[in-house]
Formats: structure tokens, sequence, C-alpha cells
């Protein structure tokens, strides 16, 4: 009956006209939007070096290493704001990684099915937060009990470290990798839980039927099968850490320079494009601020380049050596 | 040997204790963990709601901004300027998301589909302040800031979020639907539109309103684009708007304890709707899950 009115030679060229235009419309238009993604990735790529070009030709590499950055002499350099990047994300990463897979194990080994759900949603959620608003926590609730809590104790107990000299400060890179931690605790955690998730049972049960406790048999099947995919997630969440912007420039003070001390304030790539870029006088600060960029831009694509390959790699090649062992036992 | 030395290990009541106890303080210590991220999120959340609330009332809801140092005024612009520089962003990327999702699962081979997988996972990745460098240097250099131009950065943020998200729910989509019809003889787009997207529609939709909640609080970009706003309530994109997340982060910076209280009522407002959004989000993704029996 269908087939009958098909074979109308009417209903069967209107039908024509129409799927004649709407299926080469669909697939030019949806191909026409994947390549404005393209595009876009390619233009800020562009343009990122189009604006830092005046000063990529006039301080060349040797930016990467200048450990000056003034307004006055024109002489700007980015090792104040690497190293700043450097030392509050690892800070970050070195908390929020064990944390994380603390959480993780807690979520797929410990916790009662009931709270599992709600609990792993409000971990989540701690990653909805907008960053301002953690900022604006760190500047007026972190901070104050940084500086007066958290780091004269750790100067009183650890103080002949020089990481841990000075006066306690508000403001500075401890206070930042803190707020750090905040954000990419949820962000690692998410993935990791995602594969503790993958554990096969069987591997767990034979672990706990060879008589190993909960610990042994995480430490012994869980962890070592999820190895690729904690440091996935551990190398995006440190993405997540480089590239955050706003509450770092809240907190970390904005210094120009490179301290020892953790307490001591200073800046970091992102921070300091933030709090700079808008304002900046002179020729050369807005080219060098976007100087910054371009190296933060390079350091994000290789970070979440690297992560993602072992997150989806890793996990494969560890399946299979795992299924392999299992097989040779 | 190694038999009687686990042998020796199970006989061992001293060792079997130490071990259970190592067992029992990593349990206690992921519990506690979890307990602490939970901890954190409700301080923070506790922090904006018991500073916050004090300050909220209609005067401030209705009110525009005083000038840069008055704190008598409310935000009325910047709730109304968020409304337009998120609207407009959302109008952009949500129906280039779904078309870009749409490409790469109906048409793309997959050599392409997963380069353009790996495209958007880069996106996602650029941190928002270079997103705010690009949009700079396209459109507010040599111009002025605009609410356009903010709306051009957010849309850059939201595309990944929501053709990724896209992407896994139409993937969902039992074959077997999209088969009948083609069976049927009914054309590529008839089938995806009458189809396709309604069996994705909550999927699809989880997406969306996750990438709004998402660049609602987005603070970076905007910096770049939209941050320098004149007085009163402005609705013009062509013209920088004011915005919540801006109007957070300068009270943030000032010295003035009236200015924080301003901040963290502006904070809740801004909390309450990211946080809500989140949870609309995530209970029409599970209806649709169900629906679409996964």
């Amino acid at each position: 009956m269908e087939a009958g009115a098909l074979s109308d030679p009417v209903l069967r060229v209107r039908r024509n006209l129409t799927d004649r235009i709407g299926d080469p419309l669909l697939r030019g238009l949806s191909g026409l939007a994947a390549a404005l993604a393209v595009a876009v990735i390619a233009g800020i790529a562009y343009e990122v070096v189009h604006l830092a070009w005046p000063a990529i030709t006039k301080f060349g590499v040797g930016f990467v290493t200048t450990n000056d950055w003034n307004p006055v002499t024109e002489r700007y350099g980015a090792a104040p704001f690497i190293y700043g990047t450097a030392v509050t994300s690892a800070i970050a990463l070195l908390f929020a990684a064990p944390l994380s897979i603390a959480i993780s194990i807690y979520l797929t080994e410990l916790a009662p099915s009931r709270v599992r759900r709600p609990v792993a949603t409000l971990v989540d959620m701690l990653a909805a937060i907008p960053s301002v608003i953690l900022g604006l926590w760190g500047i007026l609730v972190l901070g104050p009990f940084m500086h007066d809590t958290i780091e004269p104790a750790l100067n009183s107990v650890l103080g002949f470290l020089p990481i841990f000299s000075g006066d306690p400060s508000a403001f500075g890179y401890l206070t930042a990798a803190l707020i750090l931690t905040i954000m990419t605790t949820p962000i690692i955690t998410s993935v990791t839980r995602e594969v503790f998730e993958t554990v096969p049972g069987d591997l767990k049960e034979g672990s706990y039927a060879l008589g190993a406790t909960r610990w042994e048999m995480i430490r012994q099947v869980v962890l070592p099968y999820s190895r690729a995919g904690i440091v996935g997630a551990t190398i995006l969440g440190l993405g997540r850490a480089i590239g955050e912007a706003i509450a770092v420039a809240q907190v970390i003070g904005g210094a120009t320079g490179i301290n020892v001390s953790l307490f001591h304030t200073g800046s970091t790539m992102a921070a300091q494009i933030a709090a700079q870029f808008q304002g900046a006088p002179g020729a050369l600060q807005k080219p060098s601020l976007a100087y910054l960029g371009l190296i933060l831009l390079v350091f994000a694509v290789i970070v979440n380049v690297v992560a993602r390959l072992i997150v989806q790699r890793g996990t494969l090649k560890d399946t299979d050596m795992t299924v392999t062992e299992a097989g040779a036992l | 040997m190694n038999g009687a030395e686990s042998h020796a290990l199970l006989l061992d009541r001293g060792n079997l204790k130490r071990r259970n106890r190592v067992s029992k303080l990593v349990s206690l210590s992921s519990t506690i963990a979890a307990l602490l991220a939970v901890a954190v999120l409700l301080i923070v959340v506790g922090s904006v709601l018991s500073k916050g609330i004090g300050a909220l009332s209609i005067h401030f809801l209705t009110t525009p901004m005083g000038l840069f140092g008055d704190t008598t005024g409310g935000i009325s612009n910047a709730i109304v300027g968020t409304g337009i520089i998120v609207g407009i962003a959302a109008l952009m990327a949500i129906p280039v998301g779904m078309l870009v999702a749409i490409y790469t699962t109906e048409f793309a081979p997959d050599r392409i589909g997963h380069a353009i997988r790996f495209v958007l996972d880069l996106l996602n990745g650029v941190p928002t302040i270079i997103t705010g460098i690009f949009v700079y240097g396209l459109m507010v250099a040599g111009n002025r800031q605009s609410g356009f131009a903010g709306s051009v950065a957010l849309a850059i943020i939201m595309l990944p979020i929501v053709a990724r998200t896209a992407q896994e729910v139409l993937a969902l989509v039992p074959g077997a639907l999209k088969e009948a019809a083609y069976a049927l003889g009914i054309a590529r787009w008839r089938t995806l539109l009458r189809v396709t997207l309604p069996t994705a529609a909550g999927g699809l939709l989880t997406g969306s309103l996750l990438a709004v909640a998402r660049v609602a609080g987005e603070t970076a970009p905007l910096i770049l684009t939209c941050s320098i706003f004149g007085q009163g309530l402005l609705t013009e994109p062509g013209e920088a708007l004011a915005s919540i997340p801006i109007f957070i982060f300068q009270s943030s910076e000032s010295p003035s304890p009236e200015a924080h209280t301003q901040a963290w009522a502006a904070a809740l407002i801004l909390i309450v709707f990211v946080l809500v959004l989140n949870i609309i989000a995530r209970a029409f993704y599970a209806r649709s899950r169900k629906r679409m029996g996964a």
C-alpha cells in the first residue's frame, strides 16, 4: 500500500525534490559546522601568535628564561610566571591526586550503594562552582585562615625549610595552590572513578579469594589496572590548573618575581594575563602578555594531548596486560 | 619455600592483625577524603549563602550598579547583561555544536570523525583566558569591547561541551530505530529530525544546559572582551554590557567591606543559578538514558 503510494508519479516527484535538497543540505550544513570548529582552533593559534609577534621579534626565545617584568624599562620575561604556574600546579596536584584516588576508592569500594550516587554528585558539583566565586572565597575566607592559622603553624614546625620561611601572607603561592586543589580534585576524581569502575570484578574477587585484605586487593589489582587512567586523569587536572586565570589572579597577590617561600606573593602565566591585559600600557606589554599566552597555549595543548592518549590507549593496553597476566596464572 | 612462607603468613596472627589494621586505616582515610571534598563544597556554598543572603533585597536585584566605589546600587544591569551575553552565546553555540555532532555521527568517515573529536577535545583544553585573547584580537583590538564579543568568546567555550555531549547521546540512539525509518524509505534528514533527535532530546538538552551553566560564571574571557561598561541598564549587545562574574571579580578586588558584601550577594545568585541548572541537567540526562534503555 505504501509502495503503491510511492509509485504514484506525483508523490514520487514531490518526495524526491525535498529529499534531494534536504539530505545534501544537512550534510553540507553539518560539515560546515565541523569545519568551523577546526577553523576556531586554527584561528586561536594564529591570533595569539599575531598579537604576540612584536614581543616575539623583540625578545626571542630568551623571553622564556628572562626573570624580569618591568613596564618602565619595557623589558619583559616569562620566568616568574612559568615558575608560578609550575609551583602552584605542582602543589595542587600533590594534594589533588592522592585525594582523588582516595575519594575514588571510597566511591567504588567502600561507600554503601545508597550514598554512592549522592556523594559522587556532590564531588562533581565542586567542579561546577564558578572560579570567580572560589576566588572570592579565597580572598575573604581561605586567605585570612592561611594568614592566621595554617602558615604560622607551618612556619613554626617546618620554618627551617626555605619554602616555609618568611612572614605569613593571606595571598601567595600556597593559597593559590589550595584553590587549584579544590578545582582539580573533582576533575581527577571523575576520571579515576570511571577507570576504577572498569576493573573486572573477578580479578578483585580472585584477590580476595587468595586472602588479600581490602587494601591489598586495591594495591595489587585496582591500582595497577588503573595506573594509566590515574596518570592521564592527573595530567588532565594539570591542564586545568595551569590554565586557571581568575581565581589564581584573585589570591596569588600579583608579584612579578620568583620567590622561594610559598607564603610569598607571585603570579602565574594565566593570572598575569587576566590581571594586566585589559589596562596594559606600553607598546610591548600587551604583546608580551600575548607571548605568555602563547607559551601557556603550547603547554595546555601538550598536556591535553598527552593526557588523552594515556587515558585512551593506556587503559586498553593495561587491560590486555592484565588479561595475559591472569592467563599466565 | 614460597608455600611455606604464605602458610606462615596465614598462621601469623600478629601479621594478619597488622594487615587488617593497614587496610582499615586506608578505608578510613578514603572515607575522610570523600567527606573532606563534600565538606569543602558545603563550606564554600555555606559561606556564599551566609554572607550573601543579608545583602539580597528587591532593591539589590532591581537597581543598576552605582558608580565605581558606590555600594548603594544593585546588580540589575549585571543580571540583564549576563542574560544577554550568555543567551546570544547559547544561540550560536548550541545549533553549531549539534550540527558538529550530527556530522561526526551521521556523515563523517571514521578518520575524519576521530579528527574532529580530537579537535573538540583540544578546544575544550584551551584555557579560557586564551579564548579571551583570541576574541580580543579578532573583535576588540582596533575596535572596542562589546557584549557581542563576550558572547563569541563564551560560545567558543560552549561549543566543545555541547558537541561532545551531543555526540555521546546521539551514539546511544538505538540503531534499530534509524534502520526502521530507512527501511520505510524515509530520507536521512527526515529520519534525523523525526526519529533520532526526538529520541535523544533529553540528553541533548543536558549538554546544552551544562554548557550554559559552565559559561554563566566564566570571567576570564569577559575581562578582555566585555568589562568596561557604561552606567545604567544597558541592553545593546553592540556595546559592552555589565555581567555578574565581572561584578563579583571587581568587587572582590575592592578593599571595602560593603563591596565584599555585594560580591557575596551576587555570588549567591550566580551559584544558585549554576547549581540548579546542573541539577536539572542531570535529571534530564538520567531520564533520557532510561528512555533509550542505556
